[in-house]
């Protein structure tokens, strides 16, 4: 045999390996990303969608986050306007974790419509592009307004 | 200053279409005045840049707050140093700092290739210019960092307070060096594919640059896990989120690339793969902005979105078509010039090792936009997440691992069995008796284990080609162990330097073993508490609380817990992890609260406390996590990056180097001058 047939041989071995890892690994770990409406749609439809592993990606409702004393367990409401679910987390939220924030919490849905999140990932969409709003007097309080004022 | 900046900018980019048409006109016409005017083009457009760039930093210096960027990532209070960095803390101060280094890099390049390469210098130039056009256009028309405010507001946003990390201050700016740094090898490809000279010249003039962006992109990978460890308190440093990968994929083409890259200049083959190869880097690299800029894949790091992301996705595309016609049309010029003569062989060695990295590559891009892919076939967004990246990685990372001992050392062309016997017989034996000796020590995680005996096995190949060098000068020319050591590297940089990199490799690849060992604990502690917990290494920690201490500092209110710790029943000293709320002058919070975590790290393991809350009765919350080997991680990061810099130093002129470099840019049946030393 040529070693450039034993070389593509070998080289489809490897890639063929790599394939059905990626195959067998997607089977096995892949989740659903989906909006509240639509798991409330999918959980309609199939009601195998219940109790399973599943992504979801919504807002924080201002207000509903109801943290357990110390901090260990947080409950909140998430919602993408059309459905809202509650959500129980255990476990340490991330320092972005607050009112009106995007999250994707991983988890599962139980029967009772509440979602048991495992893991929480908080995005804040004005983290980085934060420009002050006009009216916004919070800019009276920081000190280099202050040192402003004082100087003038 | 500032208004110069804001004009300049619009100046550049009528300075870059020009540089980018005379360069392409010149060149195609042959014609010497057009190449010298759009050489001069490159060099004004730096100037437009830099002025673009110091009218930014006047404005956030001054604290100009009616620029909209301005008042979005400073205020009056953050200090020097940060006013410094916010230049790329937003969107269009960082799209302007990466036009800063790309204009930089291309005036480098056009000046030190004012006397060679002259038939590519036209196109390289132009092509330069042409990614100059778009960051430029995307800027003025898309992102303009001297957007204005309708309003001036009395103090800007400031910055956030998790940015506000020396890592951060560091980490970007090497990646992007990095990133932009993929532009020239490109624009070089381009240039040889258009003027149909494919042969080694220009490879040649892109190994340094490649080099560079590789050594700025491993920096620059490595800030980033070193940042997300100490400031974002989940207790790791790689979570395979969507914009860590994008930074890993041009790495891993480019990483292939440097290897590839040899069996070109020594055997003359694989000549397209090469072509594609540096292609594909950049336009991963932009990708890799595209990602991070676009919000097309939501990722914790992402900026927010923005009109932007149609920019580069458009680029991108071009950029896609152009090269694939351009490759496309030139396979014939690309034919090999040899063929594969053995499977036992460095060239067979290097070619698993490229494959397995574009297979890494490919698995990570296919894992990264699995969620696109899926909506776009299925109407349905579906991830996948670590357990995917590891699954599929950990396997070839390992296989890629082995390669790395096996390829510097097995001869080209067709190895020999005596040369196998020669270069092998120790690393199989390290690699067969390491196993039996973590058994003893009482081991049984079998990952773990096949790593660290491959890990043994590359490190007895480079242990063993220190040693046989060494060995060599000294009998030669009679130097002591350090100087034969330190002349070893100097007089032969590509090599030796190489072998380093192959170190941090191979340390890097250990510290990820010592994942698997990781074991955290979540406590509740009352003030007086105490706590036994057993690390890995089989030892008893005892955390004994101290209480709760609020305070308030400069600009944040602190809520720390105390830890006294001890370590099989010695004190280990006081730990601490604090929760900060941020505030402004009036006690206002500003941003949401951050971690800050304690670490009390060793060579052996790092102790990582995360103070998660306290409750009513003042007991803490808190999470230990032992963090076994992280420190190897920083100490293999340092080391590749020593050894990519032993790599790039320049060479001196020295007799006979020069000639003994030209003459392996062409196929040649001669083995390198370093080897004869060594067997001799």
């Amino acid at each position: 045999m040529k070693a450039r047939t034993k070389f593509i041989s070998g080289g489809l071995i490897v890639l063929g390996t790599a394939g059905y890892l990626m195959a067998s690994s997607i089977r096995d770990t892949a989740v659903y990303y989906l909006t509240p409406a639509e798991l409330s749609a999918k959980t309609v439809s199939d009601p195998t969608f219940y109790d399973t592993g599943v992504k979801v990606g919504a807002r924080v409702v201002p207000g509903s986050i109801v943290r357990q004393p110390g901090g260990r367990q947080v409950a909140f409401a998430m919602t993408d306007g059309a459905k809202s679910y509650n959500v129980i987390y255990r476990g340490i939220t991330p320092d972005t974790f607050t009112d009106g924030v995007d999250v994707v919490v991983e988890g599962r849905l139980s029967r009772d419509g509440t979602f048991h999140a495992t893991t929480l990932l908080a995005k804040c969409a004005s983290r980085y592009e934060n420009a002050p709003q006009k009216g916004d007097d919070h800019y009276k309080s920081t000190p280099g307004y202050r040192a402003t004022v004082n100087k003038a | 200053m500032i208004l110069v900046g804001e004009l300049s900018l619009w100046v550049a980019l009528l300075m870059a279409t020009w540089a980018a048409t005379v360069s392409f006109a010149g060149g195609y016409q042959g014609r010497r005045d057009l190449v010298a005017s759009g050489e001069r083009g490159i060099y004004a457009t730096l100037a437009m840049i830099v002025l673009a760039a110091l009218g930014l930093w006047t404005a956030i210096f001054t604290h100009d707050f009616s620029f909209k960027y301005v008042a979005s990532f400073t205020s009056a209070n953050l200090p020097k140093a940060y006013l410094f960095t916010s230049f790329w803390a937003g969107q269009a101060g960082s799209l302007l700092f990466w036009c800063l280094i790309l204009a930089i890099y291309s005036a480098i390049a056009v000046y030190t290739n004012r006397t060679r390469n002259r038939a590519l210098m036209p196109y390289v130039s132009g092509t330069l210019a042409v990614v100059m056009i778009f960051f430029l256009a995307t800027m003025c028309l898309g992102a303009n960092p001297f957007e204005r405010l309708d309003w001036i507001p009395p103090d800007g946003r400031g910055m956030n307070p998790q940015l506000q990390n020396p890592g951060m201050a560091i980490h970007p700016p090497n990646l992007y060096l990095g990133y932009v740094g993929t532009t020239i090898p490109f624009a070089f490809a381009i240039a040889a594919l258009l003027t149909r000279r494919l042969d080694a010249e220009w490879l040649a003039a892109v190994r340094k640059w490649t080099l560079l962006a590789w050594f700025f992109n491993t920096t620059g990978i490595l800030l980033g896990m070193w940042w997300a460890y100490v400031e974002l308190g989940w207790g790791g440093y790689w979570a395979w989120d969507p914009v860590e990968n994008a930074s890993l994929l041009p790495w891993l083409v480019n990483t292939a690339f440097l290897h590839s890259i040899m069996v070109q200049e020594k055997r003359g083959m694989l000549r397209k793969w090469n072509v594609t190869l540096v292609v594909s880097t950049f336009l991963l690299a932009i990708f890799g902005t595209f990602i991070t800029r676009s919000g097309v894949i939501s990722s914790v790091h992402s900026f927010a979105q923005s009109p932007v992301g149609k920019w580069f996705a458009g680029f991108l595309i071009l950029a896609i078509i152009v090269t694939a016609y351009l490759v496309t049309t030139r396979l014939k010029d690309l034919e090999a010039k040899a063929e594969l003569e053995s499977m036992v062989s460095r060239e067979a060695a290097f070619l698993y090792n490229n494959l397995v990295l574009v297979g890494i590559a490919f698995s990570v891009l296919w894992g990264t936009l699995f969620p696109i892919i899926t909506e776009a076939v299925r109407g349905e967004k579906i991830t996948v997440g670590p357990p995917f990246f590891n699954a599929v990685n950990i396997p070839l990372g390992l296989l890629l691992l082995l390669l790395t001992g096996i390829g510097p050392l097995i001869a080209w062309r067709r190895a020999s069995v005596a040369n196998l016997q020669r270069q092998f017989l120790g690393p199989v034996i390290a690699l067969i008796t390491a196993p039996f000796i973590l058994l003893i020590f009482g081991m049984r995680d079998v990952t773990a284990i096949i790593a660290y005996a491959f890990a043994a096995f590359v490190a007895m190949t480079v242990v063993q080609e220190f040693y046989k060098g060494i060995g060599a000068r000294r009998r030669m020319y009679k130097e002591g162990v350090a100087q034969a050591f330190t002349h070893l590297i100097a007089r032969n940089r590509r090599r030796y330097g190489g072998y380093i990199v192959h170190m941090g490799v191979v340390v890097i690849f250990c510290a990820f073993a010592g994942l698997a060992f990781k074991r955290e604990n979540d406590l509740t502690l009352k003030p007086g508490d105490s706590r036994d917990v057993v690390d890995p290494f089989g030892h008893k920690w005892t955390f004994v609380s101290q209480g709760i201490s609020r305070y308030d500092a400069l600009n944040r209110q602190v809520t720390a817990v105390a830890l006294d710790v001890s370590r099989d029943g010695k004190p280990a000293g006081v730990m601490s992890s604090e929760k900060r709320q941020h505030v402004d002058s009036r006690g206002q919070p500003t941003f949401e609260p951050s971690t800050e975590v304690g670490i009390r790290g060793s060579f052996q393991q790092d102790v990582y406390l995360v103070l998660a809350g306290v409750r009513e009765d003042e007991s803490a919350e808190i999470r230990v996590t032992f963090n076994p080997l992280v420190r190897w991680v920083w100490i293999g990061g340092a080391l590749m990056a020593i050894g990519g810099l032993i790599v790039m130093w320049p060479q001196a002129k020295r007799r006979g180097v020069q000639a003994g470099y030209a003459a392996t840019m062409h196929p040649s049946p001669t083995p390198e001058p370093a080897r004869e030393l060594v067997e001799a």
